[in-house]
């Protein structure tokens, strides 16, 4: 072998590499732009991972169909469960960023899980998008720059929401809490003791249960001796319909009202006869009259999903909603982005002036100040009419 | 608050108890126990649930079918994960019964699915009120049902032909054996015994709980922890733990708020077992010098 180069070999040694990076870009511009989702595919609430995936794959089909995002590259959606568990969640994300190469993580129900991957995100630069998660402080974390944007609800938001429902339906003077003993109950036992204190009220007190309690009825007894006349419900479907169980079996008929937890489950099978009773939140409902974009949604979704025949069977539909508007805003960013680096996505976000979506009109919806996309005027009160998710009114 | 208590701490302390005497058969006649205990509650529930609502069995035939099964279940734990570890003068059971539940667990969670189910029950869908207490006839019948299996098995090891044959292998094993009487069948049937007795905890349990492949884990860390406290070899000791121990549970719930649940729970297990290292229940072991 020659110790030295010629002069020939000198000049094309760096022609070839810039040819070769020409045609790897000419590859690159080809592939498609994958988008990462970590969600409960599995476990208690395998049914909210079910929902978000469908509205992103609705929103990817007709962005897709559209041509794509940055000129041509089709979007793909990359998928793991992180079982409601934050080290599993974290895990997955890292997968998704390193050995998936996503340019774009959405986060699913469990806000224990989007708390632990906001910091890695952060440090990763590369945008996460909750669409189910409201815990307050993943999007108002103190990242500077912060790259978590969220288009769903938040906890403080919710719980003004909350309190306002059970004053105006149900008279309520003194609301109980029970609460999920995790990061996300805490979230909103911060949130509710504050909207109670702006809305002039006191609250009866607030207890907490785990997971796999079997038994509520002793922090449900200490409310009622405590004078609660509204239960203020935060958790998910399988411990919520343990709560409702346990007032069930203490026939203690007082309303109840939940945060949107309860949703991402099989909450009416496993809380049976009462499930109807309790009023939750959501911010879409597929029933009465739709806009444009909902009756669009709607024909993919029973036109995609065969077990989706009518409004009531898109469950849950906060998931779907969420989901599909923030695949939308998301091509907006790209496409305003012009490339696929993190810090330019954050910027593509910030710089979205409007977008008719499914579940409002947006206008800058992101802004350095404030990454949550949905306030409170954008919530709906709901209950379940057997498996069906049905608007409450009057 | 104290009927509130009592009601919730008596109906998940018979659970315990149930679960936990079968803890106590085979260490009786084995020195052995199968820490898949829990496993064997989830597997009662699950089967019952896939029988009854998956396959639309009558409930009267679901659950003999699903006890069956959780029997058969004991009857494998025994052969494969304690059987040939004792022979060859290990404890490595162990880790081999653990090992074995954590298998079943699985397996259920890829039959069955991750998702909790529902096991709806006509016994508990409509509660008895009481003034301000409201109770599922089911929360009745289960501490009937834990009491009558305890006292079941009292009557079985004191005033049949089998139980004189479980006594004596307990006293001697050696001599029981010289005796012609089988021990290893006897230690095979206690095990098959203990998993239905688990399978029982399970189908009580499902309507007021739910169905889940993971369901069995926590019942069966409480189920030890009351075997141990009521003396692991005394059957009415042990129900009368279970007792004790759903009611500890209740009133700190109750008095102390749920964020002191565990803590004052398993604080008063340790503080018993201090005073009383056999448990509350146990005899003292004799050591000769």
């Amino acid at each position: 072998m020659p110790k030295h180069l010629t002069r020939r070999q000198a000049l094309a040694i760096p022609a070839g590499l810039a040819l070769a990076n020409l045609a790897g870009r000419t590859a690159f511009a080809a592939d498609p732009v994958k988008v990462g989702l970590v969600a409960a595919l599995s476990g208690p609430s395998a049914k909210s991972g079910e929902g978000i995936t469908r509205g992103l794959t609705i929103a990817i089909d007709e962005i897709n169909a559209k041509g794509g995002v940055l000129g041509g590259r089709m979007l793909e959606l990359v998928r793991r469960d992180d079982e409601s568990n934050p080290a599993k969640g974290q895990t997955a994300a890292r997968e998704l960023l390193d050995k998936e190469g996503a340019v774009i993580l959405f986060g699913g129900i469990d806000s224990p899980v989007s708390q632990a991957i906001v910091p890695l995100m952060n440090t990763a630069k590369v945008p996460f998008m909750g669409v189910w998660a409201a815990a307050t402080n993943i999007t108002r974390n103190g990242a500077n720059p912060n790259y978590i944007f969220r288009v769903s609800a938040v906890d403080v938001l919710v719980d003004r929401a909350l309190i306002k429902h059970a004053m105006t339906s149900f008279s309520s003077k003194t609301p109980g809490l029970i609460l999920v003993n995790n990061g996300w109950g805490e979230s909103n036992l911060g949130g509710l003791t504050a909207a109670a204190q702006v809305a002039g009220i006191k609250l009866a007190g607030a207890e907490k249960f785990d997971d796999k309690d079997v038994d509520m009825t002793p922090q449900l007894q200490r409310l009622r001796d405590a004078g609660a006349d509204t239960l203020i419900l935060v958790g998910n479907a399988a411990p919520g319909a343990q709560v409702i169980k346990s007032l069930q079996r203490s026939a203690w008929t007082v309303p109840v009202v939940s945060h949107w937890g309860i949703s991402g489950g099989r909450f009416p099978e496993l809380a049976g006869s009462w499930a109807g009773k309790v009023h939750f939140v959501q911010t879409y409902s597929f029933f009465g009259n739709q806009s444009d974009v909902g009756k669009r949604v709607l024909a993919a979704l029973m036109a995609k999903y065969p077990d989706i025949k009518g409004p009531g069977d898109v469950t849950p539909p906060v998931g779907v909603a969420n989901a599909y508007d923030a695949m939308q805003l998301t091509a907006l960013a790209l496409n305003k982005a012009g490339v696929t680096d993190g810090e330019k996505l954050r910027e593509g976000f910030l710089g979205i002036d409007s977008y008719q979506g499914l579940i409002k009109s947006y206008t800058k919806p992101f802004t350095d100040d404030n990454h949550d996309a949905l306030n409170e005027n954008d919530y709906i009160m709901v209950r379940y009419n057997g498996d069906q998710i049905e608007p409450i009114t009057g | 608050m104290l009927a509130t208590a009592l009601v919730s701490g008596l109906g998940l302390g018979s659970i315990y108890g149930l679960i936990a005497l079968g803890f106590t058969l085979t260490f009786a006649v084995s020195g052995t126990v199968n820490f898949a205990q829990g496993s064997s509650v989830m597997l009662g529930a699950v089967l019952c649930h896939a029988l009854a609502i998956g396959m639309h069995w009558p409930m009267l035939a679901a659950v003999p079918a699903a006890l069956i099964a959780c029997a058969l279940w004991g009857l494998i734990v025994e052969r494969i994960a304690v059987r040939p570890f004792v022979a060859r003068g290990t404890n490595s059971w162990l880790m081999a019964t653990v090992a074995l539940g954590i298998v079943l667990d699985n397996v259920v969670m890829v039959l069955f699915g991750k998702e909790p189910r529902a096991l709806p029950s006509p016994l508990a869908d409509d509660p008895w009120v009481i003034g301000k207490v409201g109770i599922f006839p089911l929360q009745i019948l289960i501490p009937i049902v834990g009491l009558g299996l305890a006292a079941l098995v009292h009557l079985g090891l004191h005033r049949t032909s089998l139980g004189l044959k479980l006594r004596a292998a307990v006293d001697n094993r050696d001599a029981a054996c010289l005796m012609s009487i089988d021990v290893t069948t006897l230690i095979a049937v206690t095990y098959a015994a203990a998993a239905l007795l688990a399978g029982i905890g399970g189908i009580l349990i499902a309507p007021l709980y739910n169905v889940a492949y993971d369901m069995g884990t926590l019942f069966g860390i409480k189920a030890f922890a009351v075997a141990i406290l009521g003396g692991l070899t005394n059957p009415w000791g042990v129900v009368i733990a279970g007792l004790a121990y759903g009611l500890v549970e209740a009133c700190a719930t109750t008095w102390l708020g749920s964020s002191s649940t565990q803590i004052v729970t398993f604080t008063a297990v340790i503080a018993a077992l201090a005073l009383a290292p056999s448990g509350l229940f146990g005899g003292r072991t004799k050591v000769r010098v």
